[in-house]
This record gives structure tokens, sequence and C-alpha cells, in this order.
């Protein structure tokens, strides 16, 4: 029982985690219909740019994680500059392809200039607590914590304030949008921008529990993915209840059946969506 | 005259809006039937049901008396119903002869191992196709722009390429969605004549126009919805006398 | 159709590339050009379902370690002859590639690209694990190369030399293009030219987009298939990063930049770069960063690749336009 716990509460943490990733994605997405490809791949830059920041320059891990998030919205802003915007007028298929570019760029980049060994984390919030029960570092509580306040912050942004009730409206109707003064360049950059950093975020909660190393990205990558088709794409209730489905399924499963054919889960759930019901739970289409 | 296509409690909704509400209509054999109303109500939804671009939330369809309620586009198609879309849809990087090649597709029955081998069917499709797309070719009047790509062609050219491509595949019933939309005076008169030349040759014509003149000198019979619902049906001149469309649509619409 | 390459210069190509061992006698040099002419076999096939059917398959890396797999724990495990592993293993292939296509097709762009790169990073993984079977991350050693053909009254044909791999090679390799060239040339070839145009529109005109697509997208992976069990006997030696969807994206960079939808693009495309980061001993890092690179700047400036901006150049020589 105490085992099925504690699979659980994984499962939520590592939900959390991809909730926080395919939030961006699904942000993204419902700007610019494309699915950002090369989004694990920025999360991999903010581990590494969180990991620098602590261990070379001593930062304090949550001046660190609001750097890191700031950094990569930059470079989040500066793709949609330099790689996205000028393809926004052809068929979808091109942008993806200059998704996988851009991936191989990113990940190789950081090959080149960290080398491929993995590199761990100072521990930072190791000491083990008890929740109903069952042990947990706080690191991990922390991180479902983190996400939550990130997410609730996300939806206050987006229901609230001026600038997240632009980005809606460009997302419903981009003509619309433009008709009322709404610059679509600037709100494209500004939802980059956010969605790169929500990742970031994610990132640096994420690292001090695993390791940080260039490929780290990719597998993030496509589970993002996973969840915003399970979910839906653009949809953000579908991408958090798709990413917590996602974690527990994982840790379920891997606990439970077999940890070797874990990852076999996520994708095999993916394909079985794809074929079954490709808009997702949340999402709309059909005929 | 026998009715070749029937509509029964024809009904689409999306969520809880009704884009068609029980139609019941049919068109016969060898006319022109028009179906007008204002904007938003609901034609081009009913061209899509009938295809099978769209599956009806209720009601049933019959071609020839065989049931076709939920088959897809292309078993419409085979069937022997074509359409033109509304926005002129083509295949842009394809020349004008190409484009209709391709349209004779289904009406050839060649492999893949056929054309692997260059097998005696796999040749006389290939030639009975160019054929055909040479015929329909002049038949719409655009013999002078075979190899000219599609996409580069005047809006003209292009509304009667797609018309020629609908044709091509021998359908016995056609659906034209505002094939006059854009053009000018002396275009509208060429198109008519396209399609009464279509008419000529035995296939009936379910229409979509907005502008008035034509419709009332073309048509056999008018349909006339609004809001999804059918409010009148009948000659042109029914049609024209009957009160409840002249304040639904003639009253307001374009009188061109 | 437009813009063809006239027949004169395809087959001085062809004559080029049969005489090219007599001159290239240096083992790197050739080494290079088997490899070259494996992955354009691989490229080629892609194309099918790229530039043809407008579908951007990411699982292709799957298809081609299935074949090579296949192919090889034939002649391993049963002690099958090649020439006769290899008709299987890519009919083998091809069935999956069947298999797959089924419900994968009914996805589209986007969609079809993520199910498809998921599907392949699941073969990785089983060919990984399954060790039983496939002897997992160990790899599989030994793969016998062809066996000599009997030639009644001259004695037999054997494949011991580098320039014989090379004519094994280069035949599949016009094998491929031919078997393309005819499909594409006819009518089945323009159906799918009309689903990459406008599949609403060749749907509404009777062809049934999704069997037209699965038919592409069989014979895709029947082919890559070819190229797996070509390489499978090369080396001699497979292991599981080979079926990884790295092997997707380089055919996909390839054709990209060769030119997609024509013929001599993932030739091209697939030349360029396996030869030129050979000679200059690149490392791998540094050629994926180019890659990556060059791959947004043709895919924002010159979308149709190197072959293709040539084509639509020639294209607007001509006529003046309407």
């Amino acid at each position: 029982m105490a085992l099925l716990l504690q699979q659980i509460l994984n499962g939520i943490m590592l939900g959390s985690v991809y909730s926080l990733v395919a939030l961006g994605l699904t942000l993204i997405y419902g700007i610019l219909h494309i699915p950002n490809f090369a989004h694990g791949h920025k999360y991999m830059l903010a581990a590494f740019t969180s990991f620098f920041l602590v261990t070379n320059f001593h930062t304090n891990y949550w001046v660190a994680l609001v750097i890191a998030m700031g950094v990569l919205g930059l470079v989040g802003m500066g793709v949609e500059r330099w790689v996205y915007r000028p393809l926004r007028n052809v068929p979808h298929i091109n942008s993806f392809i200059a998704a996988i570019g851009l991936l191989l760029m990113i990940e190789s980049f950081a090959l080149i200039l960290f080398g491929a060994d993995f590199r761990r984390f100072p521990p930072l919030y190791d000491q083990p607590i008890h929740i109903f029960g069952v042990g947990i570092t706080l690191q991990r509580l922390l991180v479902i914590l983190a996400a939550a306040l990130l997410i609730l912050l996300l939806q206050l942004f987006l229901k609230r304030t001026w600038l997240g009730a632009t980005i809606e409206a460009v997302a419903q109707s981009p003509e619309g949008a433009q008709l009322v003064g709404i610059s679509i360049d600037r709100v494209s950059s500004l939802t980059f921008g956010l969605g790169t950093a929500l990742a970031a975020a994610a990132a640096t909660l994420i690292t001090p529990i695993f390791l940080v190393y260039p490929t780290m990205g990719s597998v993030p990558n496509l589970k993002a993915f996973v969840v915003i088709i399970i979910g839906g794409m653009g949809s953000i209730p579908g991408a958090v209840i798709g990413g917590l489905m996602l974690g527990l399924i994982e840790s379920l499963g891997g606990g439970f059946i077999s940890t070797d054919y874990k990852d076999i889960f996520a994708f095999g759930a993916l394909v079985t969506f794809l074929t079954f019901r490709p808009m997702g739970l949340f999402g709309k289409g059909g005929r | 005259m026998n009715a070749i296509l029937k509509a029964e409690g024809l009904s689409r909704f999306f969520g809880g809006l009704a884009a068609v509400m029980d139609l019941d209509f049919e068109v016969k054999a060898g006319e022109i039937l028009s179906l007008i109303g204002p904007n938003g109500a609901g034609k081009t939804t009913v061209f899509n049901l009938i295809t099978g671009a769209l599956l009806p939330t209720r009601g049933r369809l019959q071609f020839f008396e065989k049931e076709i309620t939920g088959l897809r586009p292309h078993d419409t198609a085979a069937l022997g119903i074509a359409r033109t879309f509304q926005t002129t849809s083509l295949f842009p990087d394809e020349t004008v002869l190409d484009t209709l090649i391709v349209g004779f597709r289904c009406r050839t029955r060649m492999g893949v191992f056929d054309a692997l081998l260059k097998t005696g069917r796999a040749r006389g499709d290939e030639e009975r196709s160019r054929r055909k797309a040479e015929e329909t070719l002049a038949f719409i009047g655009l013999g002078d722009r075979a190899s000219e790509l599609a996409k580069n062609i005047p809006q003209e050219a292009q509304k009667r390429l797609a018309v020629g491509l609908a044709l091509v595949t021998e359908p016995k019933l056609l659906l034209l969605d505002e094939p006059m939309g854009g053009l000018t005076e002396e275009e509208n008169a060429g198109m008519m004549r396209l399609v009464q030349k279509i008419r000529g040759e035995g296939i009936s014509i379910l229409l979509i126009e907005h502008k008035m003149k034509v419709v009332m000198k073309i048509s056999d019979r008018i349909v006339v919805l609004n809001y999804g619902r059918k409010i009148a049906e009948g000659t042109p001149g029914e049609v024209g006398r009957n009160p409840e469309v002249v304040e639904a649509y003639l009253g307001v619409g374009d009188a061109e | 159709m437009k813009g063809k390459p006239s027949s004169w210069l395809i087959a001085g190509l062809v004559v080029l590339a049969l005489v090219l061992p007599q001159f290239v006698t240096n083992k790197y040099y050739l080494n290079i050009l088997i490899m070259s002419g494996i992955w354009s076999i691989v490229a080629s096939s892609l194309n099918l379902v790229l530039g043809y059917t407008g579908q951007v398959n990411l699982a292709h890396g799957a298809f081609f370690g299935i074949g090579a797999y296949a192919s090889a724990l034939m002649m391993l495990k049963l002690q099958m002859n090649f020439w006769l592993a290899l008709p299987l293993a890519a009919a083998l292939a091809g069935f999956f590639g069947f298999l797959i296509g089924l419900p994968a097709l009914r996805t589209k762009g986007s969609y079809f690209a993520i199910g498809t790169l998921c599907f392949n990073i699941i073969v990785t993984l089983i060919i990984d694990r399954w060790e039983g079977l496939t002897e997992g991350a160990r790899g599989l050693m030994g793969i016998p190369g062809p066996a000599p053909i009997p030639v009644p009254g001259i004695g037999q044909i054997a494949f011991k030399t580098l320039a014989a791999q090379y004519y094994l090679v280069l035949g599949f390799l016009l094998l491929t293009l031919f078997v393309m060239r005819r499909i594409l040339n006819s009518l089945v070839g323009r159906t799918f030219r009309a689903i990459r145009g406008n599949e609403e529109l060749a749907e509404a005109v009777g062809i049934p987009a999704r069997r037209v697509k699965i038919l592409s997208f069989t014979t895709s992976c029947f082919f890559a298939g070819i190229g797996g069990v070509l390489y499978a006997s090369y080396i001699g030696f497979l292991s599981p990063e080979l079926t990884d969807y790295h092997v997707s994206f380089d055919s996909l960079v390839y054709i990209m930049i060769g030119g997609v939808g024509t013929m001599a693009g993932p030739i091209l495309g697939t030349l360029l770069f396996v030869t030129i980061p050979e000679t200059l001993h690149v490392a791998a890092e540094y050629r994926l960063f180019v890659y990556g690179l060059i791959l947004i700047l043709m895919i924002i400036y010159l979308p149709r690749g190197i072959v293709g901006g040539i084509g639509s150049l020639a294209r607007k020589k001509p006529k003046g336009g309407a």
C-alpha cells in the first residue's frame, strides 16, 4: 500500500513536470498552430543554465530558476522571430521541418559546448519528509507545489491581465484580433517567450532529481507531445490533466509492470490516441 | 421526370446550432435546380452533406434509389456526384491538362503492378484519360491553355477549369457552388452558356448562386433556404411571387 | 511533363556510375560511394511519401531496421541464402509499413509526423530490449555478405571485392529508381501528386486518399527495407542505434536539401551529405549543427531544395505566363 502511494506521488511529480512543459507547448500551438518540435531542447538549455548558475556562480536556487526562465524566454522569442515568423504563411509542414533543423542545432551546440558527460546537481532539498506515511524528498514535493503555483499564475495571467487576453484573442481569431489593433507579431513573440519560460521552470525544478546532459531534451519533448495529443492540442486543461495522467501511467506502469518497457507505455498511449481520438480529450475535431 | 437525388429529413447540427434542419427535396433527372437563400442559410452545408464531406446528424440521402448516407466524397464521386467549391479549388502546380487527366482517374482501373509492367490495361487507361481530358478541355473552352499552370491562369479560366475537373469524372449530378462568384457581366454570360451546355449533355445540375438574374433565367426549379430550413420550392415564377421568400431574401439580397 | 532532364543526361549519368569503379580504386572512396548508394535508396524511398504524397514520415529508421535485422537473423539463424532473405526481409518491412500505415494515415501533417516518430522509438526500444531475438545492445555480428550467384557456363558472380559490392548496391539503386519512375509517371503517380497538391479536391474527384497514401507508404517501407538488407550485408554488423529515428532525420535532411519531390534530389542530397563530411573528417556534433542550420535556411529560402530550385527556374523561362 505504501508502495502504491509512493508510486502515485512520484507519478504526480512527474506529471506536474510534464504538464509544465506541455503547457508551454500547447500555448504555442494555440497561436502558431505548429507543434514546436524543438521545445524539449530549450528545456535542456534551461537545465544547463541553472546548473551553471548554481554550481559555478553559486546563485540561489530560486533565483537561478527565475533567471533561467528569463534567459530561455528571450531565446524563445528569438526563435520565433528568426525561424518561425518567416514561415508563418507557408504550409505547416515546413515549420515542422524547420523545428527539426532547430533541434539538431541546439542539441549539437550543447554537445560541442558542454560535452556528452552527465552532470549532477548539488543536493539542495534532499531531506526526506513524510506525507501520509510515505517518505519523499523535499525536492520532489517542491516540484509539485512549484508547478501548481506556476499553473495558477499562468491561469491568472491569461484570464485577468490585458496581455493574457490578447493571447486568447489571437488564438481564437487572428483576423479579429488584428481588427481591434492587436499586433500578431508581438503576441506571437510573447507567447513563445512565455511557453519557453514555462519549460525552463520545469527543467530547473526537475534536474536536481535527475541528471543534466545534452540529449536530455528529446525524451521530455516527445512526452510533452504525447501529453498534448492526449489532452488536445491547444487546450490548457488538457495539458494539465494529460500531463498528470501520463506521469501516473508511467510511474505505475513502470513500477508494477516493467521498468524496461516503461517508455513504451507512453508512446503506446500516444499511438492509441492518435488512431482513435486524434483530437485528444479536450480538443475539437472530427467530421 | 424522375428524381435522381432524394434528401429526406436531412439535418446537420454543430453543437447546438442547426446548420440544416429537416430538409426534404429532390433533384429530377436532367433539370437545373437552384438552391438559394441568404448568407449562412446552409447551402454549402447541403453540398457537403450530399457529397459526404460532412455526415448528417439525421436524415438520409438517396442517389438513383441507392442509399448514399454516410458515404465519403471519393465514394459519391465514383457513383456520379461531382462538385465545385465556393472558393475555387484546384491543384495549383498542375497544368490545366494534367488537372483534367488526374480527374478521370476514378474511371480507370489500372493499379501499381499495371504501372510497373506497363500492361495493356495501363496503356489503355492512360490513352483514354488523355483523350477524355482533351475532349473536356475543348468543351469548357480552355484548349489554348492546356500547358499553363492552374495557379497562373486568370480567375474566370480557373472557374471553368474547376467545372471541367468536375465534368471529367463523368458525373450524373453536378453540384456547382457559386460558379459565377466574382465574374463580370460578360464572363457571367459565358458561364451560363457552359452550364446550359452541360445540361444539354444530360447531366442534372444543383446550383448555388447569389446572382438572382441568373438564377431566375437558368433554373427549372428553385429551393429556398433560410436558417437551414426550406421555406419555399417551385418554379422561378412561383418562388418569385412567394411573400415569405420576398421577405426573407429577395427584398434584402442583391437583385443583380 | 515539364522540366524533366533529357534522357541523354540520365543515360550519361548511368554510364558514368557504371564505369566509376574503373577509375576510383581507392578503397576509402569506394566505401563512401557504396554507403551513399545505400542511403540514397533509403532517402529516395522516403521521398515517395514526403515528396509525392506530402507526408512527413519519421518512422523510416524503423523500416530500415526491420529490413536489416530480419535479413540478418534469417541468414544467421536460419542459414538462409542472401538472395532469398533479401526479398523476404523487404516484404516484411513493407508488411509492417502496411500495418502501421493503416492507423497512422488516419492522421495528417504534424500528428502523423509525431505518431510515426513514436512508432520508430517503440521499434528501436523493442529491438534493444528483446535480447533473445536480436542480441539487444550487443548487436548482431558476422552477418554474411551476398552469396555468389552461379552462372551456367561462366562460373559464378561473387561479391567479395569492393567493386562487386558497389555494383550490387548500384544495381539496387537503379532498380529502386526504375520502380519509382514507372509508378510516378503513371496514373497512379498522378494521384500521388493530386493528394499532395490538394487532398480535399483529390477526394472530391474520386481518389481514395487514404488508400493511395497507404500504397505509397507500404512501397516506401519496402524499399527502406531493401536499404537495410544491403547495409546489414555490407557492414556485417548491426546494433539497435541504427534503427533510431536519426535515420529518419538524416534522410529528411538529404531530401529537403537535394530537392523534395524530384527523383534526383534525394540522391544529390545524400551524395553531398555523405561524401563531404567524410572527406573532411568532421566530428559528428559539428556535422549535425551544420545540418540543422542548413535545413532551417533551406526551408525558409529554398524550400524546393537544390534540384527543385533549378527546376522552378527552368519552368519560369519559356512562356511569360497568361
